[in-house]
């Protein structure tokens, strides 16, 4: 599998550079690893070793954040990855049976793909959000807080 | 806001209305008028932190430390780079207070940040923004763009002569990054893996140079304590507590949510102002400061007042005001399960003690849940957590430790129960319902 | 100075130091996994947790700075409790199966466990299972007993300079691994073996091939390079078994170079030669050593008698015995003025007789580390010197300015201060450069070969540093020394050294290259001379012409038309050529002395009885010397050659012996080349008899099969940009080669590696060459 970094990934990569002190390119590296996986959908291999090269470190050191930081995905996920939070303070507020439903409706389990490849589903840790439990992202941006089962409902309508 | 307008607040005031981040709507509410009146009136760092220790202002994040003291140990004198760092990282099971001050006031956080880049001499800063509330580290660096545009940060600030800027690092997905020094390796490019300290990073810290690090919180209490003086914010809380503090209250309360209320304030008003217990029922244990501080039975909660003095007191810490409310139909083993597992879920994997024993807790923990629990398993499980605390880099080990010594401490029968009966004291049925989905207080 | 207690014992120590430091101060052992003296400190495995007065909590004395009056207590009820429970938590996923580890025996947690551990496990758990990985043909993993004290991660971005390891995922899913599908090639791996402290990293050549407890230990030299790094030879039923370091603090620190540690496999290879050997009627025949002895002594004698000793020549390897060439010289003496040298790989002797002195490094090793500023001049560093490289890289950490000018851009894995790379022909330009940047910043008229030299940014740069307060050298590498212009290459780096007040130094090659010198091992005709000569009869010592040689295909011709070539050799080799072979003892069958670079004289006893009929080459010299009945042969041991040959001089040699001034040389100018210009290292694993013979240095990446080497421009401009395979020709041969296209290669330049039978037909190690795609 080849990968290469589009245009638009290289110059966001290189806006990231530009935060931090000369000499310290590497501090881009978690940025960069997200824009590459935003590219790719996931970061393989090449991926990883893509950004390290546009930052000149050794492709170990990117290897080691990209499996360090768990909203990098270094196996492949569906077109949209579902992380619900069943921390403690979302379970007690239905986080934990938030996730039984999307693992009803879905007929997946955790860190399961979909056959169509629509879905991964992840449990999360805590999204800093416990006020709005339920709480789901998807694809590690968006978030969608109170999910009750109407809402859960119209989420996985809406992503097709 | 979720929460109705609380006269009580400073830091979450005034925020009725669109678009109360964007830095119109912040100019109009007062905003930037600290670090003007700073830089207009010549006021000297010493007095700034003078001003800071008045106020009793204490680490919004967790410790608890007085953030003046704090300032005065960075090397002031030095002309090299040195950096301010804002912790908004903000992990801890329970807490979810700078999250609204990063949707409702990010400026307020950019004004604190450049009034303590200028009180220590440092030309730039970070702010690390917790990797789930994506949205927000991109609403964040949009307001960096603004206070930019606006001259309120970056070269020659209000013409001054003062240069500080500043940026945003988002992490994605690591509990630990939240403790300082990790946070450090992470905006470094690294694996979020805590430095022994000592060295500290006011003398080493981000790339190699003095760092201070704070919490949202706490640079977002900077400015009003500049604007109305030390001592008027230490009165709005009580001796060594002072101002106010953000409360998020989560679990078994009718309207769960953040709560900005004096130091001080008995427990009992802030779960009247949560809108009391959900369903009525009766109030089990409160973890009063975030997952990693120790579970506290309902009923010596409600003997305590909201501040670090009294909690401790009562043998847990306020830590970062993360209250976790459990009802009558929580399972204190099951609980417990949850948390050990996020605790190994989340050691970074380099002190031996943290990274082999949070695995072994969660799994006797796991083993007592699923009706397989042995009877020596409690003293183990106490004495693995004992040999975790106190024995690892950084915290984690204790946070680990800490909610398996008191749940096993203040709930001892019902895990004996567990070990004797193989199921929970209280029926499954009711467990569930009581922790069903629960958004009906949601305004949406 | 602050005032420490530990255990009641009071010490003082400097600022900065460490509880760790104190102990060790004192004799004291706290348990510990992931500090190592050479390495960061990690504080990570927490076994070194002990009590402090007035602390809370235990502290790892690896991290806890001293502070005034600290009481640490070591075997405190605290100390020990904190202890205990980290090794318990080390044990619970560790297999408890030492019976079947390769560590078992030399396990640092084996060895704890006895005292820390409990007799049984509370562990009642499933343990962890991690798959292990591969790192190359050098190091066997055992991933499962890792205990991530990441010596090995911090070994490599500190020590070898490169992250080739690295502990991804967190928490008890952390591992040990490399980037997927690289595996460890770094050249000096072998050192993450020693540093691992359980049976996660092991020597995958040693394998299962011995327990540590059955291997006797033996102190040894290094024969693979000018260091003289400090050997344990661990030796089992008269075979070696490992090689580890010997620490020496001065030579090789605690490390070794994996050539150091793994040629030892061809000790025992099947290449071993252990008989006698003659060739008749085009036929080898085994024969006993009195027939061999015999043989050679009479062709020596035919051949002198016939043609005169100026017709004799003996060839040896600069990894000779300061013995075996004290008796070959000698000998060549003895038989009334024949030549012997060895070195075959220079082809410039315009310093012979100018030098004052023996050429060495101008310092000693140790000083190297407190360089301020270094200018390296064409070497192939890290290959060629590992170790020296590495001192230099933990200098540049400390703010050494380390300056490269050389033919090859190949990342040295440190910072530099400045590197210029050119073609081999464009040396002198730059040295001109350098030498006027330094005339010009001092304030003085440059030397007339200088004086219209073109200063480039990067030479005032370089020059600066030469000139700026520090000590500060100048050194110069083997591709200096196989220079076509190396004397007025040397006398411009003398002018550089001279107008910066920088020391001049030499790279030597091989182990004994300095030691060579001194005894008289480089007398009457050069190797040059003897192979554009005449020679009639040669004697060839541990040396391989047809690979070492400046010019090997010159060389085999030159032996092929001998009348008589006596190959002195622990190896069948020559075979071609020779029509004597005589097998004699590698380094470790031998006693001997080396001299390395600095000018220490290092003696070593055999480690192992000599490989079937074998024999020390000293004693065969001298045998062959009393039966053509020459003087000066008459010596009981070893030690009497050596303090003949060293007259005497112990530990060190007098510095008179050593000096790197020439007087009379003229300085070198720039040579006009035109098409494309060989660039010719010699491979780390192709450089002495050893190395080429150990199958696991063959397996690396670093003796790949040899390529055309050339930088994407220069393809380019050369026609070759897609050219796959290529015809190489020179105006001695050609070979095909495959094309690598490589940046590292100066432009117009094609990088071809010597030290390979595959690219020996090309003849010089410089020069031009015509690259053609087939």
């Amino acid at each position: 599998m080849t990968f290469s970094l589009n245009e638009a990934s290289r110059a966001a990569i290189d806006r990231e550079v530009a935060k931090y002190p000369e000499g310290q390119a590497i501090s881009a590296v978690m940025a960069g690893l997200r824009i590459a996986q935003e590219q790719n959908g996931w970061l393989t291999p090449e991926a990883i070793e893509a950004v390290a090269t546009h930052l000149n470190i050794p492709p170990m050191a990117a290897m080691e954040v990209a499996t360090f930081y768990n909203m990098y995905d270094v196996k492949p996920v569906g077109r949209w990855k579902i992380t619900v939070c069943t921390n403690l303070p979302c379970a007690l507020s239905g986080g934990e049976q938030a996730a039984e439903y999307v693992k009803e409706k879905l007929g997946i389990g955790f860190n399961e793909t979909t056959a169509d490849g629509r879905f991964t589903l992840k449990e999360g840790e805590c999204m800093g959000v416990c006020g709005d439990a339920p709480a789901i992202i998807v694809n590690n941006t968006r978030l969608c807080s109170w999910m009750s089962r109407e809402k859960i409902d119209a989420l996985l309508d809406e992503l097709k | 806001m979720n929460a109705p307008e609380n006269p009580q607040a400073i830091l979450l005031a005034g925020l009725d209305g669109d678009n109360t981040w964007g830095i119109e709507h912040y100019i109009k509410r007062g905003g930037y008028s600290a670090l003007r009146k700073i830089l207009e009136s010549g006021m000297t760092p010493e007095q700034i932190i003078a001003e800071v220790k008045k106020s009793d202002l204490r680490g919004r994040g967790g410790a608890g430390f007085p953030t003046g003291l704090k300032w005065s140990f960075m090397p002031r004198q030095f002309p090299m780079d040195k950096y301010v760092v804002c912790n908004s990282d903000e992990g801890e099971p329970g807490t979810f207070k700078d999250r609204d001050l990063l949707r409702y006031n990010p400026h307020l956080v950019i004004e604190g940040m450049a009034i303590a880049g200028y009180v220590m001499g440092c030309t730039r800063g970070y702010n690390y923004i917790h990797g789930e509330i994506f949205s927000l580290y991109q609403r964040f660096e949009e307001a960096l763009a603004e206070a930019r545009a606006a001259g309120f940060i970056g070269k020659n600030i209000l013409g001054k002569g003062f240069d500080f800027d500043l940026f945003a690092h988002h992490g994605w997905g690591a509990y630990i990054c939240g403790e300082e020094t990790a946070l450090l390796e992470s905006i470094e490019g690294k694996k979020g893996q805590p430095r022994f300290k000592p060295p500290f990073p006011a003398s080493h810290g981000l790339y190699g140079k003095p760092t201070t690090i704070n919490n949202t919180e706490t640079f977002a209490a900077i400015p009003w304590i500049i604007n109305n003086g030390g001592e008027a914010f230490q009165a709005l809380g009580k001796p060594n507590n002072g101002g106010t503090k953000i409360f998020s209250v989560s679990g078994h309360v009718n309207r769960p949510g953040v709560y900005e209320i004096p130091l001080g304030t008995p427990f009992s008003t802030l779960l009247e102002m949560c809108g009391g217990m959900r369903g009525g029922r009766k109030l089990k244990a409160v973890i009063p400061g975030g997952s990693s501080a120790p579970v506290l039975p309902g009923d010596i909660m409600m003997d305590c007042t909201m501040d670090y003095d009294s909690i401790s007191k009562a043998g847990s810490m306020l830590g970062s005001g993360a209250v976790i409310v459990m009802d009558e139909t929580t399972c204190m083993v099951k609980s417990l399960e949850r948390l050990s597992y996020f605790y190994h879920e989340e050691s970074c994997g380099q002190c031996t003690p943290c990274r082999e024993g949070t695995g072994w807790l969660y799994r006797m923990v796991h083993r007592i849940e699923h009706g397989q629990g042995r009877p020596d398993d409690l003293d183990t499980l106490d004495n693995v957590a004992s040999n975790i605390a106190g024995r690892t880099i950084c915290a984690l080990g204790d946070a680990a430790a800490f909610p398996v010594k008191s749940f096993i401490k203040h709930f001892r029968s019902e895990f004996e129960y567990h070990v004797e009966h193989k199921h929970c004291l209280v029926p499954v049925d009711v467990q569930r319902e009581g922790s069903r989905i629960y958004v009906e207080h949601a305004a949406c | 100075m602050l005032e420490i207690e530990i255990d009641g014992q009071k010490l003082e120590v400097p600022d900065g130091s460490t509880v760790m430091d104190a102990a060790n101060r004192l004799g004291l052992h706290i348990p510990h996994f992931c500090y190592h003296k050479k390495l960061s400190i990690a504080a990570n495995c927490r076994m070194c947790l002990v009590q402090v007065e007035r602390a809370p909590k235990p502290l790892p004395a690896c991290a806890t700075p001293v502070t005034n009056g600290m009481k640490v207590q070591t075997h405190s009820e605290q100390a020990v409790t904190a202890q205990k429970g980290v090794m318990e938590f080390l044990l619970i996923n560790h297999p408890l199966d030492c019976p079947i580890c390769d560590q078992g025996g030399e396990c640092q947690l084996q060895d704890l466990a006895v005292g820390y551990g409990a007799s049984s496990s509370r562990y009642q758990e499933e343990k962890r299972v991690v798959m292990n990985k591969n790192l190359g043909p050098l190091i066997s993993t055992d991933m499962t007993r890792c205990i991530h004290c990441t010596r090995c991660v911090r070994f490599g971005q500190e020590i070898a300079g490169v992250m080739e390891l690295g502990m991804a995922n967190r928490g008890e899913h952390s591992e040990i691994m490399t980037f997927v599908g690289h595996t460890v090639d770094s050249e000096l791996s072998g050192n993450m073996i020693d540093l691992c402290p359980v049976g996660a990293l092991t020597s995958k050549p040693f394998r299962y091939s011995a327990r540590t407890w059955e291997l006797s230990r033996r102190k040894t030299v290094s024969p693979h390079d000018s260091l003289g790094s400090n050997l344990i030879v661990q030796v089992k039923h008269d075979e070696v078994k490992r090689v580890l370091p010997l620490e020496n603090e001065d030579v090789n620190e605690c490390w070794i170079s994996d050539r150091d540690r793994f040629s030892y496999e061809a000790l025992n290879g099947e290449e071993r030669l252990t008989k006698p050997m003659i060739k008749q009627n085009g036929q080898w025949l085994e024969v006993d050593w009195q027939t061999a002895l015999e043989y050679a002594a009479s062709s020596l004698r035919r051949v002198t008698d016939e043609h005169g000793a100026g017709k004799v020549g003996m060839l040896a390897a600069p990894y000779a015995t300061v013995e075996e060439l004290y008796l070959g010289a000698q000998l060549m003496r003895g038989l009334g003025g024949g030549s012997i040298d060895t070195r075959l790989r220079q082809s410039d002797f315009g310093l012979d007789g100018k030098l004052s002195g023996t050429p060495w490094l101008g310092m000693k090793i140790a000083d190297v580390s407190k360089l301020n500023a270094a200018l390296v001049v064409g070497s192939f560093l890290r290959k060629d010197h590992p170790l020296l490289a590495q001192r230099l890289r933990q200098a540049a950490r400390r703010g050494t300015r380390v300056s490269a000018l050389g033919v090859s851009g190949e990342d040295w894995l440190m910072t530099t201060h400045a590197r210029v790379t050119v073609a081999p022909s464009q040396l002198a330009a730059e040295l001109a450069g350098l030498v006027k940047a330094a005339a010009d910043i001092r304030g003085v008229a440059a030397p007339a070969a200088a004086a219209s030299a073109s200063v480039s940014d990067a030479a005032r740069r370089i020059a600066q540093s030469l000139i700026d307060d520090g000590a500060r050298a100048i050194f110069l590498g083997a591709v200096v020394q196989q220079h076509a212009q190396a004397a007025g290459l040397h006398a411009l780096a003398q002018e550089l050294a001279r107008l910066t007040g920088a020391t001049l130094g030499y790279l030597g090659e091989g182990a004994n290259s300095v030691g060579a010198a001194v005894v008289g091992a480089q007398t009457g005709l050069n190797p040059q001379q003897m192979f554009a000569g005449d020679l009639r009869a040669c004697v060839l010592l541990h040396a391989e012409p047809e690979l070492d040689a400046a010019n090997p295909a010159a060389a085999v011709e030159a032996l092929k038309r001998a009348d008589t070539v006596i190959v002195m050799s622990p190896f069948k080799t020559g075979l071609d050529y020779a029509d004597c072979l005589l097998p004699v003892s590698p380094f470790t069958e031998t006693s001997g002395t080396f001299v390395s670079i600095e000018g220490r004289i290092q003696s070593f006893h055999a480690v192992v009885r000599p490989k079937g009929e074998t024999r020390p080459a000293w004693k065969v010299l001298r045998v062959l010397g009393s039966m053509l009945e020459l003087g000066g042969f008459r010596f009981d041991s070893s030690e009497q050659v050596r303090d003949e040959a060293l007259s005497g001089a112990t530990g060190w040699l007098p510095e008179y012996k050593l000096g790197n001034t020439a007087s009379d040389v003229a300085c070198a100018t720039p040579a006009a080349v035109e098409g494309l210009q060989r660039v010719a290292d010699f491979p780390i694993y192709r450089n002495d008899a050893l190395a080429r013979r150990a199958p696991a240095l063959a397996a690396t990446r670093d003796s790949a099969v040899p390529s055309a080497r050339i930088s994407t421009g220069t393809a380019q401009a050369a026609g070759l940009a897609t050219a796959k395979r290529v015809r190489v020709r020179s105006a001695a041969g050609a070979c095909e080669l495959d094309l690598t296209l490589d940046d590292t290669v100066p432009a117009s330049c094609v990088r071809v590696s010597a030290g390979w039978p595959q690219t020996a037909p090309l003849g010089a190690l410089s020069g031009t060459l015509n690259v053609e795609a087939v």
